[in-house]
């Protein structure tokens, strides 16, 4: 089967600067899949690359969901890459503020609902019953996540450990094949971390999706990816298990710096 | 009382001494010399320096101090504004809602036949600033994009009546939908050139499309007559009935009602719609609501449509009005005092749009007396409602949903109230 995200030669060149220099990647169905890298490696490039917010310069990003043929989706337009079923989060977190939870999860809904201005203004039974169900899930999915006590409340008044949960509850009601993560456990505490560990986890498992995570916390990627990946400097530096990571002297040297430098 | 206590202290009073003094030095020419050309005398009237003196001392003072209960005031606290405590009353009470209803009704379709010709119509004109502000709404409230030729707008609205009064012997009742639409068609073909611009330089576009339509207006003379304008349009026609100028005053006063109810249900409706979500998503971040699957183009181009429908409409009605137009009407002016309308009533609430409305265009008509000051007192508003309500006098509450605890099957209980 084909892997559900794949990027052949992925390269992202700004000028005379290249941040992501031919990357070929790969995620399997149902994997959690950790990209790392020193900061400034390319890494929320890449991110960007494939989630549509660039254009990559060459190569291909290609998609395949629900057991579908592989579909490239370079240059398509980010709200286009999360209907094909790609969702991310972000690295410094973008909830809508002004709106209340509930709402935040009802704009991840926006692609699974119809109606439109006819439905908004003359209110249709079929708009009803959409409008009903949709609160009815994005309540569902707080609950999944643990936030329906948050459930009228802004955004922006949620303790931060919560905005971050509220931004993953966001991408799953888009009901993606693919998570993407940006460093879902910056800034948080190691108790934090360890419940982003487990909800992880969970959503991987209850939902059958796949997820790929940027990540510096290196306790939660260790403990949680099945496959790891390492750029420096754009480029790919090393693949493998956590296991193989942890001793290859390549990745060693990206974070740490060579022997010979000190 | 014991916080004022603590806050009246040497050094704050010291500082209000200052403020004063320099209110002083600045206002030293214009209120204490007085030049008698005639008599070639200066007259010192040192009285008012020292009112004055006494005059911005206070002001400082009690400026400073709300400023810092203000800030004292935590943003996540608990502490309910008096709009959320009245909010809430209307909830716990269900009969004061209909009884409000209700007065407010018996209130407004009594008002012409107490009130004067001239009540009615500045009222009509409220009421056009209302529809005029809820339009407006949907750009700048709901969909963050500062809008500053507003005016364009109604402009189209005004002259398609004109126009096709003029050269085709159109009706009111046709060209009401025709320039509603040819607005929705302007706004449209304004939101695709300005896709890619947020922030200021939307606001100078915008600004500038705004004198682009009033000087080709000023300046086609064949087409709009110029700067002197159409004038003669005929007042709404009601079956072809005669009516004089009481009546026909009337008329359009009961017309401009139900188009305010018209746009408050609609624009009720689709704010809480899913179109009206991606609005507010689109404000709030535009990165992350195209991520969350949302079509910024598509969002972008409705606002812009959607907000020049109410401008078209009322530019019609506009023309009726005053049975004469011409390019002066429609001013950068006339955008901003549209903009102040929403900022001062509250962006993206309706409630607060109506209240800022009836304020901005009201209050000069009552307040003749004070007319000089008009301007002052305008920008005086306007910098205090900035610092203390920077969400308007009836700010924007987000609608609130329901939900049982344990099986959460009967929802969507509507509780907020805008």
């Amino acid at each position: 089967m084909a892997p559900i995200l794949e990027t052949k030669n992925l390269t992202m060149q700004f000028g005379g600067l290249t941040a992501v220099d031919n990357i070929n990647f790969n995620v399997n169905s149902g994997e959690i899949v950790a990209l790392i890298g020193p900061n400034g490696a390319g890494k929320t490039t890449f991110f960007n690359c494939v989630t549509g917010v660039y254009t990559p310069s060459s190569g291909d990003v290609l998609i395949s969901t629900d057991g579908k043929a592989q579909q490239r989706i370079n240059g398509l337009k980010p709200n286009k890459v999360t209907e094909k079923g790609l969702a991310r989060t972000f690295q410094n977190i973008r909830l809508f503020q002004n709106m209340t939870v509930l709402e935040n999860v009802m704009i991840g809904r926006h692609t699974k609902l119809k109606s439109g201005l006819f439905g908004a203004i003359f209110h249709p039974k079929s708009t009803l019953e959409e409008e009903e169900k949709v609160i009815q899930d994005s309540y569902d999915i707080l609950v999944e996540v643990g936030l329906e006590k948050f459930v009228n409340e802004l955004a922006k008044n949620l303790p931060y450990g919560a905005q971050r949960r509220l931004e993953i509850a966001r991408a799953m009601a888009t009901e993606p094949a693919l998570l993407l993560l940006d460093e879902p456990a910056a800034g948080m505490n190691p108790h934090e971390t360890k419940e982003l560990d487990e909800m992880i986890l969970k959503i991987r498992n209850t939902n059958d999706i796949s997820i790929l995570l940027i990540e510096h916390d290196m306790s939660l990627v260790m403990s949680i990816s099945e496959k790891i990946f390492v750029v420096d400097y754009g480029k790919l530096i090393a693949k493998g298990t956590p296991d193989e990571i942890k001793n290859n002297p390549e990745v060693i040297k990206a974070y740490l710096g060579d022997v010979s430098d000190a | 009382m014991l916080d004022i206590m603590k806050y009246f202290t040497l050094k704050e009073m010291k500082k209000s001494l200052v403020i004063s003094i320099w209110f002083m030095i600045l206002t030293f020419p214009i209120m204490v010399i007085k030049v008698n050309t005639i008599e070639n005398t200066v007259v010192w009237r040192w009285a008012s320096l020292l009112g004055m003196g006494i005059g911005s001392f206070i002001m400082a003072t009690l400026w400073r101090y709300l400023l810092e209960r203000k800030n004292m005031k935590s943003p996540l606290s608990t502490k309910k504004t008096l709009q959320m405590r009245v909010v809430e009353w209307a909830n716990e009470n269900p009969k004061v809602k209909p009884i409000a209803l209700i007065a407010v009704s018996i209130f407004v379709l009594s008002f012409p036949f107490f009130s004067g010709l001239y009540q009615t119509s500045i009222m009509t004109t409220a009421l056009m600033y209302v529809v005029l502000g809820l339009g407006l709404n949907i750009v700048v409230g709901l969909g963050g994009l500062l809008h500053l030729g507003y005016a364009a707008f109604y402009a189209v609205g005004a002259y398609t009546y004109a126009l096709l009064n003029y050269h085709f012997g159109l009706s009111f009742w046709i060209c009401l939908p025709i320039g509603a639409g040819l607005a929705t068609i302007m706004g449209i073909l304004l939101a695709i050139p300005v896709l890619r611009l947020r922030g200021d330089y939307l606001a100078i576009v915008t600004l500038g499309f705004g004198e682009v339509i009033r000087i080709v207006l000023e300046n086609w003379n064949q087409f709009s007559f110029g700067p002197s304008g159409i004038a003669q349009i005929p007042r709404p026609g009601f079956f072809g009935m005669s009516m004089n100028l009481q009546t026909a005053t009337t008329y359009i006063y009961f017309i401009m009602i139900a188009m305010v109810i018209f746009t408050i249900f609609v624009v009720r409706r689709l704010e809480n719609s899913r179109i009206g979500r991606t609005w507010v998503a689109m404000r709030e971040d535009e990165i992350a609501s195209e991520s969350m699957g949302i079509d910024i183009t598509k969002s972008k181009i409705t606002t812009f449509a959607l907000g020049a429908f109410w401008a078209g409409m009322v530019g019609v009605v506009f023309a009726a009005k005053t049975t004469f137009i011409n390019p002066a009407s429609f001013t950068l002016w006339e955008s901003v005092m549209i903009l102040c309308v929403v900022v001062i009533g509250g962006m993206g609430s309706i409630v607060g749009v109506v209240v800022g409305a009836m304020i901005l265009i009201l209050m000069p008509e009552y307040l003749r007396a004070f007319s000089e000051y008009r301007m002052l007192i305008f920008g005086a508003m306007l910098v205090i409602m900035m610092v203390f309500r920077p969400g308007g006098i009836i700010s924007n509450i987000r609608k609130k949903y329901k939900f049982e605890p344990a099986q959460a099957a009967k929802n969507a209980d509507k509780e907020g109230v805008r």
